[in-house]
Order: structure tokens, then sequence, then C-alpha cells
């Protein structure tokens, strides 16, 4: 399926499912949300993805899975052959060194009581690298890679002396300083002004393409994959229904869900205020009871009666590198 | 709905509006001589990036201002009335609610934890009309039908509504007094691509069916073109570029506005967005001058000078240099 499949891939997910179990009282189990349900790719040694899908679709759920932070109830993920289940205490810090991780809120990413050279310093320390000049070194080269300069000057300010971008940059600094082979940047610009939005995709973009780094790429915005992901992997209700290239997946969604999201989306245009734009109804699923079948049958307005309710979809494959889990696209 | 007045003449005019913080480290500029107007049934947007004073314009305009705000100078007319100059308490009775009705940033996490949604939503009836609980919950169904939710969703708390759900159920209360204008503080930034889209879908039906003229204040560019009949942009506390929505989503005329449709990122266009370089300037000590100029590439000589509002159409105002007749725009 992956013409690329020479070697092993950086990175596969393989049925991965990662639930939680809702208790009452801390003892009665009152029901399992289903965060990650059956989730399966691969990623490409500098690969850039995109993961994109709505609020509570289970996509930092996914991302907290692939750091490591979550462990995952069912399935399987591998970084470079090895299995992430089998990690333990020195491999997994081994691991997390390897997966740099940028998250949502920079305001809250950073510690307010470190200046910004020890917050850099601390992950260096904790990973044993030294001497002291060796990480001044590093965290030097950090900040001038992210364009905060001068570095001698900014390695002095605490969080609140900078902007939201500028500690976005820090965060990223901080992501690249022990050299990752895999940035997971969840939702990295979506508490940004946006002008700053373009300026830290840019740059995330940049270091990505410099340094050979495969990066998830996490939003809610799919205006913004376009010029920043190779391939895009649309989340619905815990699974990936759709994923493809992005210019294939732009230019021929097969998956409804998919269309709904483009057709949700405005580009600038003063025509948008003359006509209304066809959304499906309803909302996301919750991830406790979802429902049976296909999980985006009750919003769906191609769904076929006696089929999306009652069986679940595989994945088909409309083109070779597209991947859709929708019955609309089983061969004839 | 106003009868008294003329259909054709503005519902509010704002003329020279400022407005300062009083901060630690000195005046803070936050509205700054902002003149704008907005007809009835029209939709208003202005748009900046944050920091450029526009949400302090909402602040001005419905009197929800904090503690260290100045009293703001200039005059904002209701139907030719100077509401600026009303006292405390007759503003509360004629004006806010009752006339003007407000969303505020993050409204939908404002809504109170332990009082169900239909109360709250009923609430401004009760106070600005001094309507019966029955008449004012009904009123309330009624909104709630209006803006998506189902009626029975009144009996709910906070808690039990979507976020989706919580910011329709914040749009109902500001709607159920019948205002003639709402203004809308950033109401689907926090929300995702479909019930945004869903969202605005309510504010186009409402602007439709109810002739309300809305005010609808963002940093989102392309959210804005949902709504727009207009667009005000905001850089440093001043209005750069007022025109019709057809114009500025087209062909802006300032410079800033050039760069700013520039920097949004297209699902479809080839084109990769183009950062605006540089920061905007601070509040507290604006340059001389165009407050732009630092950060644009088409600065000359005259921009050390503050710039007059040019009109290169009707109804478009740019506060540029390069629009005045004898230049080079």
């Amino acid at each position: 399926m992956n013409t690329r499949a020479q070697q092993e891939p950086l990175l596969v997910a393989d049925d991965l499912q990662t639930h939680f179990e809702l208790r009452q009282w801390g003892f009665i189990r009152t029901g399992t949300v289903r965060a990650v349900d059956g989730v399966r790719f691969t990623l490409d040694a500098g690969e850039a993805v995109a993961v994109v899908g709505e609020s509570g679709c289970g996509k930092s759920s996914l991302a907290r899975t692939l750091l490591g932070l979550n462990r995952p109830t069912g399935g399987d993920v591998r970084f470079a052959g090895q299995s992430l289940a089998e990690l333990r205490g020195a491999a997994m810090k081994d691991y997390r060194a390897r997966v740099g991780y940028v998250q949502q809120d920079p305001y809250g990413a950073l510690p307010p009581f470190m200046d910004i050279r020890r917050a850099l310093e601390e992950p260096l320390i904790v990973h044993g690298i030294g001497p002291r000049a060796e990480r001044e070194r590093r965290i030097d080269a950090a900040l001038e890679e992210v364009g905060l300069t001068p570095a001698a000057e900014m390695r002095g300010k605490f969080p609140h002396q900078l902007s939201g971008g500028q500690q976005q940059r820090v965060v990223i600094a901080r992501a690249l300083l022990l050299r990752p082979k895999l940035i997971i940047a969840d939702e990295p610009v979506s508490m940004l002004d946006a002008s700053v939005r373009v300026e830290i995709l840019d740059l995330l973009h940049r270091v990505q393409r410099e340094h050979d780094i495969a990066l998830i790429y996490i939003t809610h915005d799919l205006s913004t994959v376009r010029h920043y992901a190779g391939r895009v992997m649309v989340m619905y209700a815990g699974r990936i229904v759709e994923q493809a290239p992005v210019d294939d997946l732009l230019a021929a969604p097969q998956h409804p869900y998919t269309e709904a999201l483009l057709s949700a989306l405005a580009d600038p245009d003063p025509a948008n205020a003359r006509h209304m734009r066809e959304i499906p109804a309803g909302e996301a699923p919750s991830l406790v009871t979802p429902p049976p079948g296909c999980r985006f049958h009750p919003r769906c307005p191609q769904a076929m009666a006696g089929v999306c309710e009652t069986r679940d979809p595989p994945d088909f494959h409309p083109a070779p590198e597209h991947r859709a889990a929708c019955w609309l696209r089983e061969p004839e | 709905m106003a009868v008294t007045a003329n259909p054709d003449s503005p519902l509010l005019e704002i003329e020279d509006l400022r407005m300062q913080y009083r901060t630690e480290q000195g005046p803070v500029n936050a509205v700054d001589g902002v003149n704008l107007e907005i007809r009835r049934n029209e939709a208003l947007v202005v748009l900046g990036e944050s920091g450029c004073g526009k949400s302090s314009l909402a602040k001005v305009l419905l009197r929800t201002l904090p503690r260290n705000a100045g009293r703001p100078s200039g005059q904002v007319r209701l139907d030719g009335r100077d509401v600026l100059a009303l006292s405390e308490d007759r503003f509360r009775r004629e004006v806010r609610w009752v006339r003007i009705a407000l969303v505020m940033q993050a409204a939908m996490n404002a809504l109170n934890p332990v009082v169900r949604v239909g109360e709250q939503v009923a609430e401004p009836l009760r106070i600005h009309r001094g309507w019966s609980r029955r008449a004012a919950m009904a009123r309330a169904a009624e909104a709630f039908e209006e803006v998506g939710i189902a009626a029975d969703f009144l009996q709910r708390y906070p808690h039990e509504l979507s976020g989706g759900m919580r910011q329709r159920a914040v749009l109902a209360m500001a709607l159920v007094t019948d205002p003639d204008l709402v203004i809308l503080d950033e109401p689907t930034s926090a929300l995702d691509v479909l019930t945004q889209a869903s969202i605005m879908n309510v504010l186009k039906g409402i602007k439709r069916d109810r002739g309300t003229s809305f005010v609808l204040i963002t940093h989102d560019v392309a959210t804005s073109s949902e709504l727009a009949d207009r667009v005000a942009l905001m850089y440093a506390g001043q209005v750069v570029e007022e025109a019709p929505a057809e114009a500025f989503f087209t062909a802006p005329a300032h410079p800033y506005s050039q760069m700013l449709m520039a920097s949004v990122p297209r699902l479809r266009q080839e084109a990769a967005p183009v950062p605006i370089p540089g920061r905007p300037p601070s509040l507290q000590d604006p340059p001389a001058g165009c407050r732009f100029a630092a950060r644009c590439p088409r600065r000359f000589e005259r921009c050390a000078d503050d710039p007059a509002v040019f009109h290169p159409d009707e109804r478009h105002r740019v506060r540029c240099w390069l629009h005045d007749a004898g230049g080079t725009g």
C-alpha cells in the first residue's frame, strides 16, 4: 500500500486504543470513554502529517498516547520498530527524548518561576547532557534557531515578559533541544493571534524540514493544513475516517464528514454573507456511547439505511494512497 | 424596534470616540479617535489583532468597562441621541440590553453553573422589561428555537450543554429583549469549524428575519466574511480602513489591510500565507505619524505626519497618505 515501504516507517499505530474508565466514587465503573478507538496509520521519517478533527474527537488523547503519557488499552504503537508497550524506565526516557511536544497553551507550558535558560536547561539535565558549557551552547543555538535573538538577552527573561508567540517559540526551542526524530504539535497556534499563527507554523515547518524531523500537526483548522503538511488524517469520534495526501483530500474528499468540514470552512469572500452554509445537523457523538455502525451515520446526508447504522465500515482505498472508512467507497 | 426614527438614518453613530486605561506605566490609549456608523439591518465587522482596541470599543459602547478605564470622550449617538452622556441609571433602563445587547468574549463560560439556562436567558426580560416569570420563560423558549436549541433544554444546567449549545444560549440571551443592535465579541473563536459555521448561519438568519444590526468584533478574517456588510479594520486604537465588505475582501486599500488579507491561510488557494513582519506599537506611547509605518513596505516621507482620512469611494475610508488625491495610491 505504501510506495515508500522499503524501510520500516518511523511510527506505526496499529489498531491503537486508548480507553478511559469512568468511575463513580472512585470504584464503581459507570462507563468507558473510547477516546482513541482503533486508529491505524504510519508515519515516515521526516514526514509531516496533519490530524484534523473537532474537539472531543480524541485527537489530543491520540497525541498523549503517542507521547507515552497515556498507556494504550489496546493495539500498539511502534517507534523505529520498537513497541511502546515494552518501553520501561530508561528506555521510555530515551523515547521521550526522541519525541518533542509542542502543546496548545504556551502560557501554561512554561513554568512561570523559571527564566528561559532554566526552562530550557531542565530537559538537558534530565537527559544527562553536559557539561554545563555544552548545555549553554545548545540553548543558545536553539533560541537562535527559533528566532529569539539575541539569545544572551532572551535567556534571562521570564515567560510573563514574552508575548504568546515568543512563548510558543520557546516551547518549540525546548522541543528541539534533544534533537528529536518526531515532534507532536497539538493545536500549536490555536491560542495565538491570527497574525502570529502563520509565523509559528512557518517556523515549525522550517525546523521540521531542515532537521528532517517527522511532524504530527494536530489541529481543528483545516485551512492551515495545506501549507504545513503533506498528508492529512481526518479524525471523528475516536477514529481516523479518512487519510490522504493533502491535495487529494482537498480536491476529492471521499468521506461525507470530510466533505462537511470542507464545506463549512470559509475563505474570506464577501459572497459568504449572502448564503447559508450546509452544515450536518447535530453534534459529535459521545465517546462513551458512540453510535453503532458508522459513527457519522446519524449526521450523514448520504447514510444508507440498513448498512451504515449496522455495520462498521472498514478502510476502503479509493486511490492508492487514499483511505476512507465509508460504505459509499466499497468497491462494486 | 424604534418606530419613530427615519429608517434611512444611521442606527448608531460613533464620533471621535476616545478612551484610556490608567495603568502603573501610564495611560493606555485603547480607543483613540474612532468614527463609525452602523445602519439598520447592517452588520459591521470590527477586525483587528489582539490589543488593537476592538474589545475596548465594545466595552465603551455598553459601559462594561473595568475600574481602571477613564471616562470616554466623543459621542455615541443612538437614533441621533448621545447615549454616552446619559446617566448610568438611564443608560441601564433605556439602552443596555433594551436597545443594545452584548455577547462578550467567552460568555458561554460565564453562565451561572447553578442556575438553569432557561432562567438565565429569561433574566434580561424580567430585569429590563419587568415581565413575569411565565411570560419571560415563554419568550426564552422562542429565542431558544430561534438559535437552534430545543426548548426543553431551558431546564438544563450549563454543564449539561455542549460548548456550541452554550454559545447559542448566550446568543438567545442577547436576543430575548429584541434589541436593535447586538454586539458580538469573538462569538465563535473557541468553537469548532462545524459549530462555528452553524452559529454564523444562525446570525445570518436572525439578521434576515428580524432586521437586527450587528457589530461583530473578531480577529478572524474568514469568519468575519460570513456576516459582514461592512468592515472596519482597527490598528493601534484607530480605524485604519472602513469599507463595504465587497471592497474590503477583494480590493483592500490600506497597506495593512492588504498584508492582513495575504496573511490568512486559505484552503482553496495555492499561495502560502505571508506573515506580517513586526509587532503593533505600544498603545502607551504610540509613534507619531502613521502607526503602521514601521511595518509598512510602502512608507514614504509623509508617513511621519498623522495620516488624514481619505475617501477612495463612497462609504470607503482609508487612513493612509497613499490615498491622497495627489499621492501615488
